[in-house]
């Protein structure tokens, strides 16, 4: 076995390029866990702690590149948080300081678990995957298109994932996650409700509640209609709408986390709740 | 065989006769015989294994070894000075009764060190969330917060007095 630590992403996608076997490891929190446990034992490992080019952001006009490498502790920071909220509360939720410290929202995406906390939030962004390697240069997929099931995704063996585009929206965001405790805790369901009230729409991401990050697109719809916009009013009984609706477009399962039941109850109860905060309504 | 070099608490360890997939954990307790951090989860969970990487707090169970052979790599041994002198969060943790069958302290003394050496006045949420990565099932951890409490305000005392 071998462990290379390049210190470039040229050096790093040369790597890839010559063992597309070998297993990316970013943060390690969910890497490592396989290999303490026996579960993965990898031959050729390709670690990307000293590849610090991947560790940035960048904002041009409206639209805002996200370094793979950028940390969850990182979304913490005032300035990016203030770009992208919604994304800073679901990088506060995850694990615990330590993991936060560790974990990149490169590989909450390339592990593309239902339960990751950043996907949520991130399909209701309509993000961009920016993937690299070094024989086809850059190509750019919809993060929708980019996770096709459970830890499945259609990454290239010898592609790196170096960054992540997401839009600058104006209105408010809300991510509410659902768990045993408010620290160390996989989500049992998740719900992003992003506002755009320049383009006037609705965005509904939901995680922990199918074997990808979904849309509620049918309670995204309604809840548009229903906003005032110039007010930013949303009648009661629209948010408890909202919130069945997003409840329909869930598609749960029971598992040992929870049940199916549970998880479709409470992604309506948060979404009806987050929808009412970002609107100002009955908070 | 590989061999690779780490930087811990200052000195420079070679690691032989491993596996290079292992974690820092296992190599800082069974290969180069630093017991400090505490092997319990293996996941991330507890917290037991907490050290500091270039000056970040991280799970040392989450950590490949072989990947921080440039980092410098502190652990709970470096605290403290000469003759077995215990650090202000060490004799604070004594001092208050917040340790019971002690194996959570260790990573709960590099958080709290983590935390006050960030933020010299945290809040109470501040301080709860700081250790929220670190598992006591003794202590009920009233008296941790006791004792994080008490390092905090004499800090504040003798930099009073320094000046």
């Amino acid at each position: 076995m071998t462990v290379l630590s390049p210190t470039s992403l040229a050096n790093a996608l040369a790597a890839l390029a010559a063992q597309p076997d070998s297993m990316v490891l970013s943060g390690g929190t969910d890497f490592m866990v396989e290999v303490n446990f026996g579960h993965r034992r990898p031959t050729e490992v390709v670690a990307l702690r000293r590849v610090s080019e991947l560790r940035y952001w960048r904002r041009d006009n409206d639209t805002l590149t996200l370094g793979a490498g950028l940390t969850y502790t990182d979304f913490l920071d005032a300035e990016l948080a203030s770009l992208v909220p919604a994304l800073a509360q679901a990088a506060r939720t995850v694990g615990s300081p330590q993991i936060r410290n560790a974990g990149t929202i490169g590989g909450n995406v390339a592990t593309a678990s239902p339960a990751g906390d950043t996907l949520p939030v991130l399909i209701a962004y309509d993000a961009v995957v920016v993937l690299q390697s070094a024989s086809a240069g850059v190509r750019k997929i919809p993060l929708s298109d980019f996770i096709v099931g459970v830890k499945r995704t259609v990454r290239a063996a010898d592609e790196l994932i170096v960054a992540l585009e997401v839009p600058v929206l104006h209105g408010g965001q809300e991510y509410l996650k659902v768990g045993t405790r408010n620290a160390m805790v996989i989500s049992v369901a998740g719900v992003a409700v992003v506002l755009d009230t320049v383009g006037r729409t609705v965005r509904c991401g939901l995680g922990s509640v199918g074997p990808v990050p979904l849309r509620a697109s049918e309670a995204e719809a309604f809840a548009a209609r229903q906003i005032s916009w110039d007010s930013m009013d949303l009648p009661s009984d629209a948010a408890t709408e909202f919130g069945r609706l997003t409840a329909a477009a869930s598609l749960p399962i029971t598992d040992h986390r929870s049940t199916a039941e549970y998880r479709r109850h409470v992604v309506g109860v948060c979404a009806t709740r987050a929808i009412e905060r970002v609107t100002g309504g009955n908070s | 065989m590989s061999i690779y070099s780490l930087s811990i608490n200052g000195a420079q360890h070679d690691v032989a006769n491993g596996w290079v997939g292992e974690s820092l954990l296992y190599v800082l307790r069974e290969r180069l015989g630093l017991p400090g951090a505490k092997n319990a989860c293996e996941q991330g969970e507890c917290g037991s294994c907490s050290v500091l990487i270039d000056g970040v707090l991280e799970c040392a169970c989450l950590v490949m070894a072989a990947s921080v052979t440039h980092a410098d790599i502190r652990t709970v041994e470096a605290l403290g000075g000469p003759d077995d002198q215990l650090s202000d969060v060490q004799q604070s943790f004594v001092t208050n009764g917040a340790v019971q069958c002690g194996f959570c302290t260790p990573g709960l003394i590099m958080a709290v060190h983590d935390l006050l050496d960030h933020n010299a006045a945290p809040s109470d949420l501040e301080v709860r969330e700081a250790i929220s990565g670190n598992l006591c099932r003794c202590t009920g951890y009233g008296r941790i917060f006791e004792a994080v409490r008490d390092v905090q305000i004499r800090r504040v005392e003798r930099s009073g007095r320094s000046k």
